[in-house]
C-alpha cells in the first residue's frame, strides 16, 4: 500500500496499543508549472506499483539520517585523498593520470617528501575507508529504497532535477566502488582505462554529493533530532516500533513485525564494516595484521627472507633481460657536463645509507622495509648537477607504462631518498628491481622505479 | 508563498545548486569526451555502460535478489503467540551469516573466481589458487559460529525462568 496525498489513514502500530492518524487532507498536493502535467503522471501509476508493500519496521527518516551521517564523515576523506592522490603522481611533470583533466582537480602543489608515510596513509585511507564504506552505503540505499517506487515520480521541476542528481550520486558511488575493488584485485573485466574511469566518475560523484548534501542536510539534522539514540540503544527487539509516517514515505505504513531492532541493523551494518576493515586492513598496516588480508592480493606472504614483501610488476611480466643486470649492468648519469656512468663498483664505493622506508602503492597496499643505497642527492653531486630542479629516472623496462618517473626536487634532494641496491640486508631480488631501484619517502609505489639504468639530473 | 517557488516547486537556492551540480556533471562528461564513453568494439566494456549498470545495480539488480533471499528466510508468525518469547527466533542466526557471506563474494569475487588471472599474475607472480578454498572456509566459519550462537542463545533462554513483561 502507498501512502497518497490528500487521503486520510488510521494506522495501527506495531505494538498494537499505538494508533497513528495521519491526514494531510488540508494540505492538498502542490503542483509546479506545468501542473496539468504532474497531474496527469500522477493519475496513471505504472500498473503493479500500489501493490508493493514495504515490510521492514525500521526504515525511517531517522534511521536513514544515521548512516548518512555516518558517510558524510567517510565520504568527504575518501574523496579528498583521492584527489590528493592525483597531485602526488605529479601532474605538473603530466605524470597524472588521466593527463587532461582540465579544471577537474585540486590546485597542483610539489607533493612533500617528509613525512615518509604519508602517501601510505593517504592511500590507506582512501582505498580503506572506500573498502569500509561498502556496508554502509549498501544500508543507506536499501534505507531510501521506497523513494524509487513512489508515485507520481514527481511534482515539479524542482523534483526532476533532484532526482537527476540522485543517478548522478547513486550511479557515481557505486561506479567508483566497483571500478576501485576491481582494480585492487588485478580485475580489468571492464576494458576501459581504470585511472580515466575512477577519476572521472568520482568527479560525476562529487557533483551530486555536494548538491545532496547542500539539499538535504537540514532535513537529516531534523530527522537525527527526532529521536534520541541513546534511547534507540536501549531498545530492545520487541519495543522497536516504526518511526511515525514521513512525507518521503521511507516509513512503511503496514510493515511487517520487526525482527531487528534500531540498535540491531546498527549492529549488523556496524558489524559489516568491521568485518571489511579486519579482511583489508591488513594489506596497509602491514606486520601481524596482514595475514587476516586473507581474500587480498597483498595479505600474501613470498615465503621467508629480505625480500619477502609484496610485488607489483615481476621481472618477467616487464621482460627483464637477466643479461643486462648482470655484470654488463651500469648506471647512466646525464644532465651534467657529460654522462656520467658508474658500475656496481664505482657505486658501492660511495657512501651508503640505510633507512627504514614505506612503499606505499596506489591500490591502498603498504609495507616498511629497510633499504640500503646511495642518496640521490649524492648521484646528483656526482652527475655534476648537485642542485637539479628534477630527475628523470629511466628503467632497463622497455615497455610498459611506468617505465620512467620524474621526481620533483624536494624529492631528490630528501636525504633518505635512495637508489637501493639492498633491502634489509640482502641484494635486491629480480622481482624487486635488481639490481637497483629507486625507494623516496612518500612517493607513489609506481614512481619508484625498478630496474634503473639511468637517471637525468635537469636544470628545472 | 512566492511565485517561483510556484513555478518550480521549491526554493531559489535549491535551483542553483542543483543547476552547479548538473553542469559540473555535464563537464566533466564533455572534459573526459562523449566518446570516451562508449566503446565500438566491446559496447559492454563502455565506461557509459558499467555507470547505467551502476546506477540501477542496487535498486533493481541486487534489492530483488536479497529481498527474495528476505522472503525466504523463516520469520515465525505475525505476533499473535505469547509463547513465542520463550523461543528464540532463527531469522537472524541465518540472516547474519547469510549478509557476511554475500558481502565477502561480492567484495572479493575476483580472486574467488579467479578472474583476472593474468594481471594478477604478472602483478604479483602469484596465482588466485588460494582465494576459493579460503572464502569457503570463511563462510563455514560464519555459519558455524551462528550456529553456536544459536545453540548458546536457545539454551539460555529454556533454562532462564520465563519473567512476565511488565512493559
Amino acid at each position: 500500500m502507498t501512502l497518497r496525498r490528500g487521503v486520510s489513514v488510521d494506522i495501527r502500530s506495531d505494538n498494537g496499543n499505538e494508533w497513528v492518524h495521519v491526514d494531510d487532507r488540508d494540505q492538498p498536493p502542490r503542483r509546479g508549472f506545468p501542473a496539468g502535467l504532474w497531474r496527469t503522471l500522477e493519475e496513471h501509476p505504472p500498473p503493479g506499483l500500489s501493490r508493493i508493500r514495504w515490510r521492514s519496521p525500521l526504515r525511517g527518516p531517522w534511521l536513514t539520517s544515521v548512516f548518512a551521517s555516518a558517510l558524510l564523515v567517510v565520504l568527504p576523506i575518501v574523496i579528498v585523498t583521492g584527489l590528493l592522490s592525483y597531485i602526488a603522481y605529479g601532474p605538473k611533470f603530466g605524470q597524472a593520470i588521466p593527463g587532461d583533466v582540465g579544471w577537474l582537480k585540486l590546485p597542483s602543489f610539489d607533493w612533500p617528501s617528509t613525512p615518509s608515510w604519508l602517501y601510505r596513509l593517504n592511500q590507506g585511507l582512501h582505498v580503506g575507508l572506500g573498502l569500509i564504506m561498502v556496508p554502509l552505503v549498501l544500508a543507506k540505499l536499501w534505507s531510501v529504497i521506497p523513494r524509487l517506487f513512489t508515485w507520481p515520480p514527481a511534482r515539479s521541476l524542482a523534483s526532476v532535477l533532484e532526482r537527476i542528481s540522485l543517478l548522478m550520486i547513486v550511479g557515481g558511488v557505486l561506479f567508483e566502488i566497483v571500478t576501485g575493488v576491481l582494480n585492487i584485485q588485478y580485475d580489468y573485466i571492464f576494458g576501459f582505462s581504470f585511472y580515466t574511469a575512477h577519476y572521472f566518475g568520482a568527479w560525476v560523484f562529487i557533483a551530486g554529493f555536494v548538491s545532496h548534501v547542500a539539499i538535504k542536510l537540514p532535513k537529516m539534522i531534523r530527522s537525527l533530532r527526532s529521536r534520541s539514540f541513546v534511547a534507540e540503544l536501549r531498545t530492545s527487539r520487541e519495543d522497536t516500533v516504526p518511526e511515525p509516517l514521513d512525507e518521503d514515505g521511507l516509513v512503511a505504513p503496514d510493515p511487517d513485525p520487526p525482527t531487528l531492532s534500531r540498535r540491531g541493523i546498527l549492529a549488523v551494518v556496524g558489524g559489516g564494516a568491521l568485518l571489511v576493515a579486519v579482511l583489508t586492513a591488513g594489506q596497509t598496516i602491514g606486520g601481524w595484521t596482514r595475514q587476516f588480508a586473507i581474500l587480498l592480493p597483498r595479505g600474501r606472504s613470498y615465503g621467508d627472507g629480505p625480500n619477502d614483501f609484496q610485488v607489483n610488476r615481476t621481472a618477467a611480466s616487464a621482460r627483464i633481460d637477466p643479461g643486462l643486470t648482470g655484470d654488463r649492468w651500469r648506471l647512466q648519469l646525464l644532465g651534467g657536463p657529460g654522462p656520467v656512468v658508474l658500475d656496481r663498483a664505482a657505486l658501492a664505493a660511495m657512501p651508503q645509507h640505510t633507512v627504514d622506508l614505506p612503499i606505499a602503492c596506489v591500490e591502498g597496499w603498504s609495507t616498511v622495509e629497510t633499504w640500503t643505497g646511495v642518496r640521490l642527492a649524492d648521484l646528483a653531486a656526482a652527475a655534476g648537477r648537485p642542485v637539479p630542479g628534477s630527475a628523470v629516472v629511466s628503467s632497463l623496462e622497455r615497455f610498459g607504462a611506468f617505465n620512467r618517473a620524474r621526481l620533483q626536487r624536494n624529492q631528490v634532494l630528501n636525504p633518505d631518498a635512495l637508489l637501493a641496491f639492498r633491502v634489509n640486508g640482502a641484494e635486491l631480488s629480480p622481482d624487486h628491481g635488481y639490481p637497483a631501484r629507486i625507494i623516496v619517502p612518500a612517493l607513489p609505489g609506481v614512481h619508484c622505479t625498478k630496474w634503473v639504468a639511468s637517471i637525468e639530473f635537469r636544470e628545472s | 508563498m512566492s511565485a517561483f517557488r510556484r513555478l518550480y516547486g521549491d526554493h531559489v537556492l535549491h535551483l542553483i545548486v542543483l543547476v552547479a551540480a548538473l553542469a559540473l556533471g555535464a563537464y566533466t562528461v564533455s572534459v573526459l569526451g562523449v566518446d570516451q564513453l562508449f566503446n565500438p568494439r566491446v559496447w559492454w566494456q563502455s565506461i557509459a555502460v558499467w555507470f547505467a549498470v551502476a546506477v540501477i545495480g542496487h535498486d533493481l539488480i541486487l534489492f530483488p535478489l536479497y529481498a527474495l533471499v528476505e522472503w525466504l528466510l523463516p520469520k515465525g508468525r505475525r505476533r499473535t503467540d505469547t509463547d513465542t518469547s520463550r523461543r528464540v527466533p532463527i531469522v537472524n542466526y541465518l540472516r547474519l551469516p547469510t549478509l557476511a557471506t554475500a558481502l565477502t563474494f561480492a567484495m572479493f569475487l575476483p580472486g574467488i573466481i579467479e578472474q583476472g588471472a593474468f594481471t594478477y599474475h604478472a602483478a604479483t607472480g602469484l596465482t588466485q589458487e588460494p582465494y576459493l578454498s579460503r572464502w569457503l572456509l570463511l563462510v563455514a566459519g560464519f555459519y558455524l559460529i551462528s550456529a553456536v550462537c544459536y545453540l548458546v542463545r536457545s539454551i539460555t533462554t529454556r533454562t532462564r525462568p520465563a519473567h512476565p513483561t511488565t512493559r
